[in-house]
């Protein structure tokens, strides 16, 4: 593995009792929701991992015990290093700091968690809907969300369908 | 030279109102831009130079709805898009005629979910669905000539 | 269901300033429908005189809920899901999904798969960058370039139709090689279009790049520092338009990049003309690409022969029964994939494209997330624009090379 992931892994078990995992190659630290700014500041200001690549959720439905997780990716452009991180979070309306002041454009990586999967981001300035309309109800990434799903119409059930379906007159 | 040698002596060529006016319509009928997704890029090579529409009177795409007739619906309508289709065709003069362009126009396609009409006939009255993910420019021309000979088979009764 | 969706100015009262309460500056609507947003995007600009004091940009208007719907489907059969998403990129999307699950699954991939994979990579770049040029230069007014760009992309999408079987969507790369071989014309296909499309190339040089009203409306608009493209996350070529080096294909090569060589365009100034500058010797550079790959093209097969993921060619069907088991398993249920999360990120024309799949020991894939790069970079809108005036705008649009299908997936 790499020198630098492997001071990074290590001082931030030290300083934050993070744990590591190593899944096909690439390195992955669980950081509590509670300490995820400071190790975020951390690797951004010591160990030079500026870009903040990709931000997104997990649902782990019907597990309760994390319900999800939040799956940050940081890539550091001078030694062309990743590395990703993990928050486990508990209950149907969890919520974790913001990472906003450290990498701006979490900005509306976050925006669309809340949207897609309803966690709440502490401290963000403009948590609001983006991918879905306005008035949506629901969030729906999340596993007890249904597809929505329409039914196909064949030949043996074509007039029950097409009766049922919603066609728009002039 | 065909018209000459009816207009004989006279100088005058008797017709339907019907032909009349369905010929003006289908010659110079313009669409409205509105292309939403991957058939939208089929849409602009078929505009191109290699499968020109310009031939078939389409030279332009009005961007304003108000100045349009056609409307080629190409690519997948989201819930969050539908209202804003409806108020744009609702924003176009008559005569207008609506082609659903591609599958998710047609019926949703490969999506079958919570974000996406299935079928913009749902929204809007279609009057021909041309097939295909996307369709080829050839197949969208196919479509348009279609909707050429609807229109001309239109009678007094039909019209606005 | 279709009632009016609005937002209250209350909402979004935050994001505006005072002067638009006062009656000071203008609230405009670039809404949805319009010629040069490149697809369905609302812009919210306040406007003082011709003046953009902010832009607001509201997406969600093509969001297709495909990362839910691949979650409904085997490994395999999502792939068909994924060429939609960056609709000019097709073969970039499927590319990068397929080597999340041979990541994922420790799938091997041939030498000749990866070295075909690269060259179909390179010319979907090449297409992409015609369209940009295309619709760029047609909102600057500069009509002739848009006819000529599309005319070429006409050429690469013979070549993809050949291969694949489709223009756009073929689907052609799957989970441990590729669908089937090249056909026997495609090499006499890239050879003449590697012959032809240089002068090409300076055709469109020779009509924008000194040309004065093209500067006029690219110098100087948009300037993205150094630092900001960084702190705000952006890649691609926007990145390397302000000086950042970086590359993906250099820095964490994929799929045999790193036997080929090329150089990677890097400006300095940061506005509409470095971008334009960089994506158009990007082109030049694919070229080389394709150049090498093509000679140095390797024979063998085109698919990983591991039958628990890969189903077998039909001809073995008729004679041989593990042929016969695996290709019902694989087609009916499909493979199982172990419990755990990988990320893979390659390059796209628009920057860093990015897949996190996970399993979850089943056959339907846990979570896929996509990051794409139009998403991130549409972000720094509203940094580029202020000051600039509306028409302004249009270029800068045009400059951000988003695709609506990449922004709201």
């Amino acid at each position: 593995m790499n020198e630098q992931l492997q001071n990074a892994a290590q001082a931030l078990k030290e300083k934050f009792g993070t744990e590591m995992v190593e899944f096909r190659g690439d390195v992955t630290l669980i950081v509590s929701s509670e300490k995820i700014v400071e190790v975020c500041r951390t690797l951004r200001d010591e160990f030079g991992f500026e870009l903040l690549a990709a931000q997104t959720a997990v649902d782990y439905w019907p597990e309760l015990e994390p319900r999800f997780h939040v799956i940050y990716q940081l890539y550091s452009l001078a030694h062309s290093v990743r590395i990703g991180l993990q928050v486990p979070l508990q209950g149907n309306a969890p919520s974790v700091a913001t990472i906003e002041s450290i990498y701006p454009n979490a900005n509306w990586h976050e925006r669309e968690i809340w949207d897609m999967f309803g966690i709440r981001f502490d401290g963000h300035s403009d948590l609001r809907r983006i991918l879905m309309p306005y008035d949506w109800e629901g969030h729906p990434l999340r596993k007890d969300y249904p597809l929505g799903y329409e039914e196909v119409q064949f030949t043996f059930n074509y007039d029950e369908i097409d009766r049922r379906k919603p066609y728009a007159k002039e | 030279m065909g018209v000459e040698q009816k207009l004989g002596n006279m100088g005058v060529v008797t017709l339907k109102l019907e032909q009349v006016v369905n010929w003006a319509r289908t010659n110079a009928m313009w669409p409205m831009l509105f292309g939403l997704a991957c058939c939208a890029i089929e849409m602009m090579s078929a505009q191109a130079a290699n499968y020109d529409m310009s031939r078939f009177g389409m030279e332009l795409m009005r961007a304003s709805p108000r100045q349009s007739d056609l409307m080629i619906v190409a690519g997948r309508v989201s819930r969050k898009m539908a209202p804003v289709l409806r108020r744009l065709y609702d924003q176009m003069p008559d005569p207008k005629w609506v082609i659903a362009m591609g599958d998710c126009a047609s019926c949703g396609g490969v999506f079958n979910n919570y974000a996406i009409v299935q079928g913009v006939d749902e929204v809007v009255p279609v009057d021909v669905y041309v097939a295909g993910c996307p369709p080829r420019p050839e197949a969208l021309i196919h479509g348009i000539i279609t909707l050429h000979e609807k229109v001309r088979g239109e009678t007094i009764k039909e019209w606005a | 269901m279709f009632e009016k969706t609005e937002v209250t100015l209350d909402e979004l009262r935050h994001l505006i300033s005072d002067r638009a309460v006062e009656g000071d500056t203008v609230l405009l609507n670039m809404g949805p429908q319009h010629p040069s947003t490149h697809g369905v995007l609302r812009l919210l600009l306040e406007l003082d005189g011709e003046v953009v004091i902010n832009c607001i940009p509201d997406i969600g208007f093509l969001h297709t809920g495909i990362e839910k719907n691949m979650e409904a489907k085997t490994y395999e059969k999502a792939d068909v899901m994924t060429d939609r998403l960056d609709y000019l990129n097709t073969v970039g999307n499927n590319l990068v999904y397929c080597m999340a699950v041979e990541k994922l699954v420790e799938l091997d991939v041939p030498l000749r798969a990866q070295a075909i994979r690269v060259i179909l990579t390179e010319l979907q770049r090449i297409a992409s960058h015609l369209v940009w040029l295309g619709t760029h230069a047609l909102d600057l007014a500069a009509m002739s370039v848009f006819l000529y760009c599309f005319r070429e992309r006409e050429m690469i999408l013979d070549i993809l139709e050949m291969c694949g079987g489709q223009r756009m969507m073929a689907t052609y790369f799957r989970p441990g090689g590729l669908w089937r071989d090249v056909p026997v014309e495609f090499e006499d296909a890239v050879r003449h279009f590697l012959k032809a499309f240089p002068a090409r190339i300076d055709e469109y040089d020779a009509l924008l790049t000194k040309n004065p009203l093209f500067l006029e409306r690219t110098r100087k608009i948009g300037v993205l520092s150094r630092e900001d493209a960084i702190r705000w996350g952006v890649t691609g070529p926007i990145q390397r338009a302000s000086g950042v080096a970086h590359d993906l294909r250099k820095a964490q090569p994929y799929s045999g990049y790193e036997q080929y060589d090329f150089i990677v365009p890097v400006q300095t100034d940061g506005d509409t003309y470095a971008r334009y500058l960089v994506r158009m010797e990007e082109m030049r550079q694919s070229l080389r690409i394709v150049q090498q790959a093509l000679d140095k093209l390797p024979y063998g097969p085109v698919r990983s022969n591991n039958r628990k993921f890969v189903p077998p060619p039909r001809s073995e069907l008729g004679t041989s029964m593990e042929a016969l088991i695996h290709h019902f398993k694989l087609w009916t249920e499909g493979f199982n994939a172990p419990k755990g999360g990988v990320y893979v990120a390659v390059e796209s024309p628009r920057g860093e494209l990015g897949v996190y799949l996970e399993g979850n020991g089943g056959p339907n894939p846990h979570r896929v997330y996509w990051r794409t790069p139009s998403f991130v970079n549409l972000q720094i809108l509203p940094i580029l624009s202020k000051g600039h005036l509306v028409a302004d705008l249009v270029a800068l649009i045009g400059t951000v090379d988003i695709v609506l299908g990449d922004v709201d997936r």
